[in-house]
């Protein structure tokens, strides 16, 4: 059994617009998901919007830039960890996700050291 | 939603955020009434995009309640307006605080009761100096927590049409400063007339496209029943009026299993009249409900529209059938309505009732009479009573004239689609 990380990119703007009703189904429906992973699902977290730095070296001088927050851009809001078989199996668990309509889902294996 | 989730109870983000705006509205004073909105709307946000992530919280309402407290007082920290302001406005935030420590309360506390925030902020969305197409877009934003977009598909508005009543609205209680204050005893009375109105327009909204699959519209009728009864419930705004409109609404709603009929493929829901009406599947605990709040608007000998109408819909509601209904008395009731306020399409309704009484040809002079006039004249209700009194008198062209007319006015789908069967069951003869 190998190890996946669902990487959730969205903006903050995705959810402007919707109604106290709309974003309680929503949330349900991520819940409904989450719970469907059931024992495959080794960990969630999420990322603190709107903070974060970057840091680069060059020329021997450390910069380190406010970031990556970005209204335009779609950012990792949070990450689920899920075992699955393979990259097939993943998506099968994937898919379900209500986050593919609002956002990004991204499916990365996890390098297991043999 | 097919599947159940057991931690959140069914409109919890939106009740509570009726509950929250009203609170926050206290807190920051009724000018800021679009803040506390904002401030509410990103409390559910965050909600939205962290509980995906951690799991819904053990007492999700307080946590919202807590959330939104610390974005107020983030606000309360930006915004120079509040200067002079802050400490007062923190003490009242501590006291929404409190209010949160309620946050896993009972459920039939979540189910009904508002708070007297809640009835303040209903005063005050349905102030009468507010127009009213502004009450009612407020209200159902502020108080019943519906977006703009919601309240211009079950209005049949444009969503800016909507959000612009609403910023005047808010512009208008800004100026005038409106208080947020339950009124005193003696103004009760003529200051629930416009409550009752708005909550009475979003009602009927809902109800006449009582569809099934338009949750919104389905919703707008249960939430302005909802809070018709607890309107009712409390002291200040305990009165016969109250609940002679929460009588009226249980027996229409009592009516709605038996309104819309479904074929076994679970098609399109399809319209049934009255007369038509399978009254077993009438909802009899409503029916009861009806009787009790008929009851309770009896005390004192106020005879409001709303007390005339639950009589009307009474007599229905005890009839076994068409024919074995009151129509008399009904009649009697319509020209006591006239009386209080003569309307165009309470004149359509009693001429059914003489329709009823003296035959078709009666029924079709006392719509005659009425016909022109502008405030029906794109009503689809005058179209197809005249296109049904004309089909039993046998003019088949006359009713195909209405009918057709009818069909070009502003009607939901399945009163088209019962306009259409009627005007294909004329053409076969």
């Amino acid at each position: 059994m190998a190890s996946f990380m669902f990487l959730l990119y969205d903006r903050e703007s995705d959810f402007e617009g919707f109604g106290p009703e709309d974003m309680q189904r929503i949330v349900e429906r991520y819940k409904a998901w989450a719970d469907s992973l059931g024992d495959r699902l080794i960990g969630s977290d999420k990322l603190v919007d709107g903070e974060g730095r970057v840091l680069h070296a060059r020329d021997g001088e450390l910069r380190i830039l406010d970031g990556p927050f970005s209204e335009t851009k779609e950012l990792i809001g949070g990450y689920f960890a899920v075992e699955a078989e393979n990259y097939d199996e993943a998506i099968e668990l994937a898919k379900g996700c209500p986050h593919v309509e609002f956002g990004t889902l991204e499916i990365r294996q996890i390098d297991a050291m043999h | 939603m097919s599947q159940t989730i057991p931690q959140l109870v069914d409109h919890l983000f939106r009740r509570e955020s009726g509950r929250m705006v009203a609170a926050l509205t206290r807190s920051f004073g009724p000018a800021h009434l679009g803040l506390a909105e904002e401030v509410v709307q990103d409390a559910l946000i965050q909600a939205l995009r962290r509980w995906p992530f951690h799991g819904v919280p053990e007492k999700p309402a307080a946590w919202l309640y807590r959330v939104a407290r610390n974005l107020a007082l983030d606000q309360l920290r930006r915004r120079s307006n509040f200067r002079g302001k802050e400490d007062a406005i923190r003490d009242r935030l501590e006291a929404t605080a409190m209010a949160s420590d309620l946050g896993d309360r009972p459920t039939a506390f979540l189910d009904g009761e508002i708070t007297d925030d809640q009835l303040r902020l209903i005063f005050l969305c349905c102030h009468p100096e507010l127009g009213r197409d502004q009450r009612v877009a407020l209200t159902l934003k502020a108080v019943l927590g519906l977006t703009a977009r919601e309240i211009a598909r079950a209005f049949f508005t444009r969503e800016p049409t909507v959000a612009q009543r609403i910023v005047r609205a808010q512009r208008r209680i800004r100026e005038r400063h409106f208080p947020f204050e339950v009124p005193p005893p003696d103004e009760i009375p003529a200051r629930l007339d416009t409550v009752l109105e708005v909550l009475y327009l979003a009602f009927n909204e809902g109800y006449g496209a009582h569809e099934g699959d338009d949750l919104v519209r389905a919703d707008l009728c249960t939430e302005s029943l909802r809070l018709v009864v607890q309107l009712g419930d409390l002291t200040p705004t305990d009165q016969p009026v109250v609940h002679a409109l929460a009588a009226l609404m249980e027996f229409q709603i009592s009516r709605l299993p038996a309104r819309i009929q479904r074929d076994a493929h679970g098609g399109p829901g399809e319209l049934v009249r009255l007369a038509d009406q399978d009254r077993s599947r009438w909802d009899h605990a409503a029916i009861r409900r009806a009787f009790a709040h008929l009851e309770r608007s009896a005390r004192g000998d106020a005879q409001t529209t709303y007390h005339l109408q639950a009589a009307i819909a009474a007599h229905h509601a005890m009839a076994p059938s068409t024919s074995a209904t009151d129509w008399s008395a009904i009649l009697e009731l319509y020209d006591r309505l006239m009386d209080l306020g003569p309307s165009p399409v309470i004149a359509l309704n009693r001429a059914v009732a003489v329709a009823r009484l003296e035959g078709p040809r009666a029924g079709l002079d006392a719509i005659d009479a009425i016909a022109d006039h502008p405030a029906i004249a794109d009503y689809y209700l005058l179209g197809a009573t005249r296109g049904e009194l004309a089909m039993q008198l046998g003019d088949t062209a006359r009713a195909a004239e209405a009918l057709r007319h009818a069909l070009t006015c502003r009607c939901t789908a399945p009163e088209r689609r019962f306009l259409e069967r009627r005007l294909a069951a004329l053409d076969r003869g």
